[in-house]
């Protein structure tokens, strides 16, 4: 789950890691109390805000009034803004970036530093990125810290400001199970101490049972994703008009793919997983009606799911409920000459192999 | 032969007693799999299946000689399963078990590194030799005893491809789920070396995804190390970009992740790919 920037920061204060004082606006009568010139910032679950519009300075209290109900509301890459955060300037001396991730192919947590912070640390050549990697067992150690430090040419007091902060970081990477905690920029002051100017925090969203105090936020998914989410169907909404329902992620995917090498475009990609429960099949299908598809198509094998049992909750909801357009069906593995007799009798469309329905499915939603 | 697993494994289920348990003790010991103990806390002197049941791992090894255990725990008591299993002196984990907090991955993965053990999963089908053993939950029919070795990130896909290799009868020496998480125990290059070695596996098969770069990983080791026939298949080469871990994925990353990524790497490693995962079986007869 992917944070705001506010309630990142909420986080690093309470990590003791400091970040310009600020506050959440919800309306003009907000916008009192914090010093001037102070920034507006849009809170979205999305990068490269900064460039949409989604941040801007404000002078004084008119000029802020103005500046809020642009940022409120506005939409940036698909998402409206509904919060906006607003917090003091603050002097800057260096801009730096760091970041803590875990890095899959070591199966490690990774930090990475460097001395080119801003907008633009994706162009920032690799020998300028420095980069440590933590023992998940033994945890972040001094020497860590000094081997990443080290090579960045910073001041005696400006060391120990970047130390503290990396190690409280990790403290957080770990408690707080995230996948990511990126600052950009980090910022060192005159003083030589260092500040937040930025959060990225991703909690692990499998993580999230052990961490109550963190209310869950659904912001990225659209209304039917979350209806889905709740009953525990992993269901994602696309661009085309086929919606596809199969069992397993891979699959799934597979069949998408199937569908484009036709150029069909899949609309709903859902997932059974290795469920046969009727009760489930039935929730998948009216979560897809719900989608208006122009044609589902049912890609099925069958191991350890029986097709026949996936097949009879099929029908049951089809006989039931009726649906409104063609359902294209192929199956495969264990049961599935009963699978095909059972879905032929609910008057749906079975397809002989994994191309051939694909092809079909295309081809009656009229390519893309 | 075979890799990982053969005739000499002797299981240890932990959450045996649950459904999945009953049902996938009843599974395996029908493939032929030496099923020696279960371990539910608090349930010792039970049986399930005729397999006794114990109330921790030591007692399940030391009654029984358990050297391989399965973990069918719910996620947020996997940790602590897989720590006992690898305590206890348990040289082979599958970890079954979907959705367990990635850091508590990371942890029994090095933990399994520092105890020599073998590590599969987790979010995995599990492994199967066929003619010898299956851990997992694979389902058992779709095997034939043969040459071709598979190595997948995937679940119900690799059951496809198996099935439509053994339908043309090319069977398989050991089939390995390797789990769809982005931390896992065993990647395909160690998957790939221990095909390597196998003097059974003839040809080798690996099922990847988009995400992450372990298929470039892979191809990068098979031009170095591999000499066996090599074919693939990539799931996701039209799928969204899946959710981008701010910019520290993209500077990891460097362009890598996506399938056209992915597919370069492989055509360079003289890798043959499938367009649909049912093609596979046929690549395989045609260049093997």
């Amino acid at each position: 789950m992917k944070l705001f920037e506010y309630r990142g920061k909420e986080l690093f204060d309470k990590y003791d890691i400091a970040v310009p004082n600020g506050k959440l606006v919800n309306s003009e009568k907000d916008l009192s109390g914090l010093k001037f010139p102070f920034v507006l910032k849009a809170q979205v679950p999305i990068g490269g805000r900064g460039k949409a519009g989604g941040i801007k300075s404000a002078e004084n209290l008119n000029d802020a009034k103005e500046k809020f109900s642009q940022i409120m509301g506005m939409d940036i890459k698909g998402f409206t803004v509904k919060k906006v955060y607003a917090e003091e300037k603050v002097e800057i001396k260096k801009e730096l970036y760091l970041s803590i991730t875990l890095d899959r192919t070591k199966r490690m947590p990774l930090i990475m530093i460097s001395g080119e912070g801003g907008m633009d640390i994706e162009s920032v050549p690799d020998d300028k990125i420095f980069k440590e990697w933590v023992n998940p067992l033994i945890g972040i150690q001094s020497f860590n810290i000094r081997n990443v430090v080290s090579k960045l040419k910073l001041e005696k007091e400006e060391v120990r400001g970047i130390a503290k902060i990396i190690s409280k970081i990790y403290k957080m990477f770990r408690e707080y199970d995230c996948e990511l905690v990126e600052i950009n920029p980090l910022i060192i002051r005159s003083d030589g101490s260092a500040m937040a100017l930025d959060s990225k925090v991703t909690i692990n969203d499998d993580a999230m049972f052990r961490h109550s105090d963190i209310a869950p936020e659904l912001v990225e998914l659209t209304a039917l994703e979350k209806d889905a989410k709740q009953k525990g169907i992993s269901f994602i909404q696309l661009d085309g008009n086929i919606g596809v329902i199969a069992n397993g992620a891979g699959l799934t995917m597979a069949t998408l793919d199937a569908l484009t090498h036709y150029e069909g475009k899949g609309g709903v990609f859902l997932d059974l997983g290795g469920t046969d429960d009727p009760e489930k099949v039935k929730q998948a299908f009216e979560l897809m009606k719900k989608a208006k598809p122009k044609v589902i198509f049912l890609n099925l094998f069958g191991g350890i799911t029986k097709c026949d049992t996936v097949a009879k909750g099929v029908k049951a909801v089809i006989t039931k409920e009726g649906i409104d357009c063609p359902v294209i069906t192929r199956i495969k593995g264990m049961n599935e000459d009963a699978a095909k007799d059972i879905l032929k009798d609910a008057g749906l469309i079975t397809a002989t192999t994994l191309q051939d329905a694909a092809q079909r499915s295309s081809d009656m939603a009229g390519g893309a | 032969m075979a890799i990982f697993v053969d005739k000499k494994n002797k299981l240890v289920v932990q959450g045996a007693t649950g459904h999945q348990g009953v049902f996938h003790i009843g599974e395996m010991k029908n493939f032929g799999t030496n099923v020696v103990a279960g371990v539910t806390p608090g349930k010792a002197g039970q049986d399930v299946q005729s397999v006794p049941i114990f109330n921790d791992v030591m007692d399940a090894v030391d009654e029984t000689g358990a050297n391989t255990s399965l973990i069918l725990v719910p996620a947020r008591f996997a940790k602590d399963a897989v720590f006992e299993a690898l305590d206890a002196g348990i040289k082979t984990v599958v970890v079954i078990t979907e959705n367990i907090p990635f850091h508590d991955a990371m942890e029994f993965v090095h933990y399994a590194k520092y105890k020599d053990a073998v590590l599969i999963g987790p979010n995995c089908p599990g492994i199967a030799s066929p003619g010898k053993t299956k851990i997992g939950i694979l389902p058992g029919s779709i095997f034939l005893e043969g040459n071709v070795g598979v190595a997948s990130r995937s679940g119900t896909l690799t059951y496809e491809i198996v099935n439509s290799l053994s339908e043309k009868g090319m069977g398989q020496s050991t089939c390995v789920g390797l789990g769809g998480d982005p931390i896992i125990g065993t990647s395909f290059i160690n998957a790939l070396d221990a095909f390597e070695k196998d003097k059974e596996t003839k040809a080798v098969v690996l099922v990847g995804e988009i995400g992450g770069t372990a298929e470039e990983d892979a191809a990068d080791h098979i031009i170095e190390h591999i000499g066996k026939p090599v074919f693939a298949f990539i799931a996701g080469r039209t799928a969204p970009p899946g959710k981008r871990m701010g910019h520290a994925g993209a500077i990891i990353a460097r362009g890598k992740g996506t399938a056209a990524s992915k597919i370069k790497a492989f055509e360079k490693a003289d890798v043959k790919l499938a367009q649909f995962p049912t093609d596979i079986a046929d690549l395989v007869e045609k260049y093997s």
